[in-house]
């Protein structure tokens, strides 16, 4: 079957379920809202004003304004641009690089193999947020650090993925039969292994990408990720805190958008485990 | 089986040595030392060379890094760059309290986790399992950071009925964060309970399909002797793995919930010692994680091989 056709196929064997529809829609409308929002947002994302403080949903402002006066509507919508440009960068990049180190660690084994995944299960016994802060701290924050720093780590769990799902065909006879033609590693990976598992990476893709939306928000809440005044849902929420008790809706709507988004990723990401056969559970650690 | 076990016990102190050198490393590249904290605005010239040299810093990594080492085996963490105490006792109260919180939430999640799972397991697709299984993907995926503000929200601004913040100092007795412990330990119990759940539901699912729980079916087994006698204890083994795993989660998760709530330990620290770059402090901590990590994973792997008499071939050289 051709790519596109296969990757039709893949989409519509997501949207027949109905969880899987769901998914796809809201992860497909906040990628569009991601990308058109700057010319849609009803404001200007950082017009501050000292007339409209904390003011509650009216007709200028359908979801009311924040404590510097400033439209929730137009932060909200435009609050996951940089959360979705950080991730969907470092995604793709943590997936092809732990990819390839992992296919090539269960096709060679031996020696290097030990060393690599000693290293490995040094680096995921740190929990995520310590390795986050040490190179924020050491690299300083902003897009520039953050991009590499989670392709890296993000990279590291998908080793162990790919290795495994190495070592399920890399027994298999027409692994062999390519050995015994004489075939040499790199054609092997790429024609052999590759193809088989590709479908794992991609799932294990989905869910990277959901992770990586929660360590991005949760550092810029801790105040470690996007600087203000730039609109994004982790430092929207941790500003609107103070002013819970009487400005819930500055909150309620960046928490309404992250979460809608991550949940839609994780019922596509099932979804897609569903139709390519893959077992999530192997994906599930982080 | 021995032999088995001390393999494990030596692969996991491998971890940490390899874990303490990284920690080191990075900590080493970080811009600034514990001098230039110390001294802030005056560091620089003789006096930074003074306090490097009364620190020993000024010497190459390497000794350091053994001395550190050798100083952490002994409990000796170091003292701290922001207030020259010694790290042990301002990490103590801390640790003391991140264990408080965890151990509450473990002891309501758990137990939770699996009852659920098994209802939810035994009862597929029935109205519960569903509920329970949609509550389950929403408490997996949602950031800590915004179901604890939801929940403060609700349950302390709307209703009322908890503080939304610990106010207690460090070194306050345990019986000083209640009722302030409730809502870090619920959105805590809220992910742990998910990810056990969801484990404990699929095994009970795999094994009421398998042959020998058809077999006993067939037999006419009854049915409550059938669950307790057949499909538990073997739908059970999984869950200590992911028991052990959620622990591990819980160790960073921790971090986020304890700063939304101000509450007193290792995690709120370890951010608080980040931004005043109390680079010994940062050390110590990172240490005491991911011991705690591998801990918790070697206690799980050898339960499971004590508990699981395939396990005690088969698991050789599992991970």
């Amino acid at each position: 079957m051709s790519m596109t056709g296969r990757l039709g196929a893949t989409l519509r064997g997501m949207i027949a379920r109905p969880s899987g529809a769901i998914g796809v829609a809201l992860v497909a409308a906040h990628v569009v809202l991601a990308l058109v929002s700057p010319w849609i947002a009803p404001y200007d994302f950082k017009a501050v004003s000292a007339a409209m403080i904390l003011d509650p949903p009216n007709a200028a402002h359908w979801l009311g304004t924040d404590q510097l006066g400033r439209d929730v509507l137009t932060r909200t919508i435009m609050g996951g641009r940089q959360a979705m440009l950080v991730t969907l960068i470092a995604t793709p990049v943590a997936v092809a690089w732990g990819g390839m180190l992992g296919i090539h660690l269960g096709l060679v084994g031996g020696r290097l193999d030990d060393v690599v995944m000693r290293i490995v299960d040094a680096f995921l016994s740190l929990p995520w947020i310590l390795k986050m802060l040490l190179m924020i701290v050491t690299f300083g924050a902003g897009i520039g650090v953050l991009v590499p720093v989670l392709a890296f780590f993000y990279g590291i769990p998908v080793i162990r993925i790919a290795r495994a799902a190495t070592h399920g065909v890399v027994a298999r006879d027409f692994v062999l039969a390519a050995r015994a033609r004489g075939h040499g590693r790199f054609s092997i990976i790429r024609r052999e292994l590759l193809p088989n598992v590709l479908d794992a990476l991609l799932v294990e893709g989905a869910m990277r990408w959901s992770w990586m939306l929660l360590a991005f928000s949760s550092l810029s809440f801790l105040g470690f990720g996007v600087s203000p005044p730039t609109p994004d849902w982790g430092l929207m929420i941790a500003d609107a805190r103070s002013f819970m008790a009487i400005a819930p809706w500055a909150g309620f709507a960046p928490v309404l958008a992250l979460s809608s988004l991550i949940i839609g990723i994780n019922l596509a990401a099932d979804a897609l485990a569903k139709t390519l056969g893959v077992d999530r559970a192997a994906a599930s650690a982080h | 089986m021995l032999r088995l076990i001390l393999r494990r016990l030596a692969l996991g102190l491998l971890t940490v040595a390899l874990v303490s050198a990284m920690i080191f490393a990075a900590v080493e590249a970080l811009p600034g030392d514990a001098c230039t904290a110390i001294l802030q605005r005056d560091a620089s010239g003789q006096r930074l060379d003074n306090c490097r040299r009364e620190l020993g810093i000024d010497r190459p990594a390497l000794p350091r890094y053994l001395e550190w080492a050798a100083g952490a085996v002994r409990g000796d963490l170091g003292v701290s760059a922001h207030n020259g105490k010694p790290i042990s006792t301002l990490v103590g109260d801390r640790l003391k309290n991140t264990l408080l919180l965890a151990a509450c939430s473990l002891a309501l999640g758990v137990p939770l986790a699996i009852g659920l799972g098994i209802l939810t397991g035994l009862r597929r697709d029935g109205a519960a399992d569903i509920a329970i299984s949609t509550a389950t993907i929403f408490a997996m995926t949602i950031p800590e950071f915004v179901s604890a503000t939801v929940l403060i929200f609700v349950f302390s601004i709307w209703l009322g009925w908890v503080p939304g913040i610990v106010t207690a100092s460090a070194s306050s007795p345990a019986s000083a964060f209640f009722p302030g412990i409730v809502l870090p330990m619920v959105v805590l119990t809220m992910v742990m309970t998910a990810h056990i759940l969801r484990t404990v539901r699929s095994s009970v699912i795999e094994v009421l399909a398998s042959d020998y729980v058809q077999m006993a079916i067939l037999k006419g087994v009854p049915y409550r002797r059938l669950v307790l006698r057949h499909v538990l204890p073997n739908a059970l083994l999984p869950a200590i793995n992911v028991i052990a795993l959620t622990i591990a989660w819980l160790l960073g998760g921790v971090v986020v919930v304890e700063k939304v709530f101000n509450y007193p330990g290792l995690g709120n620290y370890m951010i608080d010692s980040i931004s005043d770059r109390d680079l010994p402090v940062v050390q110590a901590i990172a240490l005491i994680l991911a011991a705690v990590y591998v801990g918790v994973n070697l206690a799980a792997d050898m339960l499971g091989m004590l508990l699981n008499p395939r396990f005690r071939t088969l698991r050789s050289r599992a991970r």
